[in-house]
């Protein structure tokens, strides 16, 4: 049997190793997400379709992704110079502010959220100077931050921050000072230099973060419910329509919603990891 | 092995130790905290006077549907103290934890106490708010919890709807004065706890539809000069149910307690405690002594006007029901 004869791995402990991913793997994360699918197998077609497709419900997919996509995105141009600063410069309070860019992992998410409500609402710290009903108005008409679309937005970007640093932070170490000095020896501008040499050498890493915090900030619900007033059809999230779900004892309509979830995250995770690796062979060239 | 064997007696000794002392776990809802520690301390006494025997009773607490939930997926309460009839039915219809004549078990439809919905103002009412029609006109900030998550939000939206139904004579009129009172809304928060938060420390809203016992507990909580009371023409009578979950003392043995246990919120001293605590008493006695405390207003059962909680729950908050639709564009 030739075409089954395995190629041996110069490492031992394969198959023990291999064997030990795929059950634990299967034990964490396999058996829960199948339990959603097995929930919701129960349910017939257009039970499934109705649930998933009600207009509160499509709405809350149109918040949840817009503003989970809105704050990946600006995490990925602020969570880069923060690791650019981090990396590139030494300053007084550095491992300090290392350290600080790790908070928003350990704060339980409800505490993050209520504090950024305090902040923001019309009479916090912040509130009171851009919320339209703030005592001490800066704009002339003010910005709605807590309890608004800004609101949610603001608590994903706040969480999803350490993601962006804590994976291009490690490739920026990498990355050699020599080869920007070689391309300004060799001719370029500033900018030609961080668009030709640095920035496709982090691109496949600032995916990453991106990823990460976008699909952190898509089932993110303890920051979000605090700060979003939950309004439906407009700050109302899609986490938090499925626990409105089970509270109706409705438990196949909610993990039906659970399961598009988990779809289109999945769908969106496999698009950028193929965009990734796509870009790392077409820069490698 | 030493060790593994007097680590299994020890283990052995401390089931033991439970068996003998019986105890009891009442899984309620969020506002009724201070009265059960209260409650629990005066049934324990009355327990050993009685019968000799000591007992702990530990009280669960948190949002009425999410304790509901928490009990048909297997938290194991004798006695269930929860905010409305509906999520008891809950424990039914989901699990068959008891029958579905539950609430003919205790005297007044297993309601030992009640409550109903009043308004809190900010103090001197700028806004002169008295009645449910304030709170439709444009312009007024209006916080009410979330009635798909809140069990006391639920009270408050069929509240403002018999209202409006008696006052303009239709269901689509009323439908037409809740989806107003909704538009002036700002924030929709989970459950009573936080809106009370979002109007008292954050400061949102000009009137927060509320449980009575949580409008006088903000009062002596936060002092009279911040807020003031605003009692509606027209309100709820809010039944909070009690109910022995069956399965549960079956299995551990405490139905006599249990039972003993939800019989005592009917005597003299139950009732007193209640009314302390801000919840009108159903004892006329009790309800005589303190009939200073509480507001007098014109109430309607949800049995009378709307049919029962399962009707009521399939027409107003189901999926597609008057909630959603006031909603929907």
């Amino acid at each position: 049997m030739p075409l089954l004869r395995k190629e041996r791995s110069a490492l031992p402990g394969l198959n023990l190793s291999l064997g030990f991913t795929l059950f634990y793997l299967g034990l964490i994360v396999l058996v829960p997400l199948s339990a959603a699918f097995l929930k919701t197998s129960g349910m017939t077609w257009n039970d499934f379709i109705s649930a998933v497709t009600s207009q509160r419900v499509l709405a809350s997919y149109r918040i949840t992704f817009l503003a989970s996509f809105a704050a990946a995105s600006v995490n990925c141009v602020f969570g880069l110079l923060t690791a650019w600063v981090l990396v590139r410069y030494t300053f007084p309070g550095r491992r300090l502010v290392d350290a600080l860019v790790d908070l928003p992992f350990a704060l339980p998410t409800a505490v993050a959220g209520i504090a950024l409500t305090a902040i923001y609402a019309k009479n916090g710290w912040v509130g009171q100077f851009v919320d339209p009903d703030g005592a001490h108005r800066l704009l002339p008409h003010g910005i709605k931050i807590a309890f608004s679309e800004i609101g949610i937005f603001v608590a994903l970007t706040f969480i999803g921050l350490p993601f962006v640093v804590r994976t291009v932070q490690p490739v920026l170490e990498e990355l050699e000072p020599e080869l920007e000095e070689a391309s300004a020896s060799l001719g370029a501008n500033r900018w030609q230099t961080i668009t030709r040499v640095i920035l496709p050498q982090l691109f496949p890493a600032l995916l990453t973060g991106f990823a990460l915090s976008f699909a952190r900030a898509l089932g993110e619900y303890g920051s979000v419910v605090f700060i979003s007033g939950n309004m439906p059809m407009k700050t109302e999230i899609t986490p938090l329509l499925i626990i409105t779900q089970l509270e109706q004892y409705q438990y196949a309509h909610a993990t039906a919603i659970a399961v598009v979830m988990l779809i289109a995250s999945f769908t969106l995770l496999l698009l950028i990891n193929l965009l990734q690796k796509w870009s790392r062979r077409y820069h490698r060239v | 092995m030493k060790l593994f064997t007097s680590i299994i007696a020890l283990a052995a000794l401390a089931v033991t130790a439970v068996a003998k002392d019986v105890e009891l776990l009442n899984v309620s809802y969020d506002p009724t905290r201070e009265l059960y520690v209260e409650y629990n301390k005066a049934f324990i006494k009355h327990w050993k006077e009685k019968t000799g025997q000591t007992i702990t009773i530990k009280q669960s607490h948190g949002g009425s549907g999410k304790q509901a939930r928490s009990i048909i997926d297997g938290l194991q309460a004798d006695v269930a103290t929860l905010a409305l009839a509906g999520d008891i039915d809950a424990l039914h219809e989901n699990a068959k934890l008891i029958p579905a004549d539950w609430s003919t078990r205790l005297p007044l439809n297993s309601a030992p106490y009640t409550s109903t919905i009043v308004f809190l103002v900010r103090s001197g009412n700028p806004h002169n708010i008295k009645d449910w029609d304030d709170l439709a006109k444009p312009g007024i900030s209006v916080i009410t919890p979330n009635p798909k998550t809140s069990g006391g939000a639920q009270w408050n939206y069929l509240a403002a709807w018999e209202y409006a139904r008696r006052k303009y004579g239709s269901d689509d009129a009323a439908k037409e004065f809740v989806r107003k009172i909704y538009k002036n809304v700002p924030v929709l928060d989970s459950g009573a706890r936080g809106s009370t938060t979002t109007f008292v420390q954050r400061g949102v809203g000009d009137v927060f539809i509320s449980w009575e016992n949580e409008a006088f507990l903000a009062l002596k909580e936060f002092g009279s000069d911040k807020f003031e009371i605003i009692v509606p023409s027209l309100s709820i009578l809010a039944q909070p149910s009690v109910t022995v979950v069956d399965r549960v003392v079956k299995k551990k043995g405490t139905a006599e307690i249990a039972k003993a246990y939800l019989e005592y919120l009917y005597s003299d001293e139950g009732q007193e405690i209640a009314a302390r605590n801000f919840y009108r008493p159903t004892s006329e006695k009790i309800a005589a002594k303190f009939a200073d405390s509480f507001p007098k207003v014109e109430l309607f059962t949800i049995d009378d006007a709307f049919g029962g909680w399962t009707k009521a729950k399939k027409v107003h908050f189901s999926d597609g029901g008057t909630f959603d639709q006031i909603y929907a564009k």
